[in-house]
């Protein structure tokens, strides 16, 4: 099989999963409204899938920040910062994270896929060991094949698993890097940061906890799980997204160990590519401050989160175990899942489907993500309308488990 | 490790394959893991961590990269248990 003859057979699996040219991945977004609405073809719909979590992409001193932005820099930087240098904007938005985190370094990259494979490649290489959560996220996946580490995994969130490995680690438990997440992106459940930091002190190796998901979310100025959990200080490294709860696109990764900063020098992903475009930064600048103060955002977050996944528990879908603004509906098949994400689109309703191997352990997923804006009206016409398709979907009892 | 420590280690491969592909094809050791048995990175991935378990060793994921056949992943289990 030649090369083009792979990518042939790939699109023949995905076709006969996605029947009828029904563009479920990448679907065409005509208009965008407000944080809460767009147009998909002539359908006025309702977003739940976006990562929207906080509803600021239309924030006033967001948009506004980044207009004054481009009047004084221009649309971009033009080259890596290594090569043409850091901005004042860069600079700042690096010690507003690394004091937002009470930490003393922090470091910009251009993405949030690239600041866990900037970070991770660049803490560990060959002869040491990552030693990750099943349901790590692609980029953490990426950053360990990069960095030639040794990469072990963990069953999803089980400790017992966890330990089993680290001893079996030995001596090497020492150069070995733990991933986790503060919330996984698929199912929307916690990582048990309590009981992981404890194995991280036990076996005397290292943490880096991905906020991407938590940020904005959790904690009481919106740190993640660092700020619930009140473990902030035991993590070694924090990385996140700006693309979610600060809606732009960039990343970032915050320590207190002064060693953070040599990744400057030797971190592909953070050298060789163009630094933020001066928008970017300065509404994430600005973003970074609401979502700080952003307790009332949070607030009605939580209660739109808890509406909905109670609306669905109650409806009958089996769904991740932790409420939250990510909930996913765990269908037995994909055809199952393929029916209940076009009728939700049908009845104007955005939602994501996620297919086998995407989703963890085979499931087929119709994926929510709730965020602040949305209004309990809007909330409740997404539970109704789940409650109205369930018997169609599920003719029989759902047998998944999560 | 001895030549029956290898039978094993091929046995229980072969047997976990065979669950686990639901196909009709014979499991030999030159039977190729992604082109025969279509086996999907995540299933690929939990049987290592099954491997792992039943002998009680580490098998870093990065190491299957250049594993396309049972025999090569045999042969990859028994070198890191006999190193252990």
């Amino acid at each position: 099989m030649n090369l083009l003859e792979k990518l042939d057979a790939a699109a023949a699996a995905r076709k006969s999963l996605l029947p009828n040219g029904v563009g479920a991945f990448g679907i065409p977004i005509e208009e965008v409204y407000s944080a809460t609405e767009a147009r998909i073809g002539d359908r006025r719909v309702l977003l739940l899938g976006t990562n929207n979590y906080l509803g600021l992409t239309f924030a006033p001193e967001c948009i506004r920040a980044a207009h004054e932005a481009i009047d004084k820099e221009g649309t971009g930087t033009t080259g890596s910062r290594m090569a043409n240098g850091s901005y004042f904007g860069h600079r700042a938005l690096e010690r507003e994270f690394a004091d937002f985190y009470q930490c003393s370094s922090g470091i910009v990259f251009t993405t949030g896929y690239q600041a866990n494979l900037g970070t991770i490649s660049g803490l560990v290489g060959p002869g040491d060991t990552v030693l990750i959560d099943g349901d790590s996220h692609a980029s953490i996946y990426d950053g360990c094949v990069l960095s030639g580490a040794d990469i072990i995994r963990f069953k999803h969130n089980d400790m017992v698993d966890m330990e089993k490995r680290l001893r079996r680690l030995g001596d090497r438990a020492e150069t070995t890097l733990i991933i986790a997440e503060g919330i996984y992106s698929m199912l929307g459940d916690q990582a048990p940061l309590a009981e992981i930091v404890k194995l991280k002190n036990a076996y005397n190796c290292f943490l880096l906890l991905d906020e991407a998901h938590s940020l904005g979310v959790l904690g009481e100025t919106g740190q993640g799980l660092v700020e619930k959990t009140g473990l902030l200080k035991e993590v070694d490294f924090i990385t996140g997204t700006f693309s979610k709860s600060l809606c732009s696109i960039g990343g970032f990764c915050v320590s207190n160990h002064p060693q953070l900063e040599q990744l400057r020098y030797i971190s592909h992903p953070y050298i060789f590519t163009a630094s933020p475009s001066p928008a970017t930064i300065a509404s994430t600048r600005a973003a970074l401050i609401l979502l700080s103060k952003g307790s009332d955002l949070r607030k009605q977050l939580w209660s739109n989160s808890t509406q909905l996944y109670s609306q669905l528990k109650e409806a009958g879908y089996l769904l991740g175990p932790d409420p939250g603004p990510v909930i996913a509906a765990i269908l037995d098949t994909p055809q199952q899942a393929l029916q209940l994400w076009q009728s939700l689109l049908e009845h104007n309703i955005y939602v994501n489907l996620i297919l086998p191997p995407a989703a963890p352990e085979g499931k087929s997923l119709v994926r929510c993500s709730v965020n602040a804006a949305h209004t309990p009206e809007q909330i409740k016409y997404v539970g109704d309308t789940f409650f109205k398709l369930y018997n169609m979907i599920c003719p029989h009892p759902l047998t998944s488990s999560p | 490790m001895t030549e029956s420590n290898y039978d094993e280690i091929m046995q229980l491969l072969c047997d976990r394959l065979s669950s686990l592909t639901n196909s009709d094809t014979q499991i030999t050791p030159e039977t190729n893991l992604i082109s025969q048995l279509s086996i999907d990175s995540i299933k690929l991935l939990n049987l290592i961590m099954e491997i792992e378990d039943t002998f009680d060793v580490s098998i870093p994921i990065n190491a299957l990269t250049d594993i396309h056949t049972v025999r090569g992943l045999a042969d990859l289990v028994h070198k890191i248990k006999s190193a252990s």
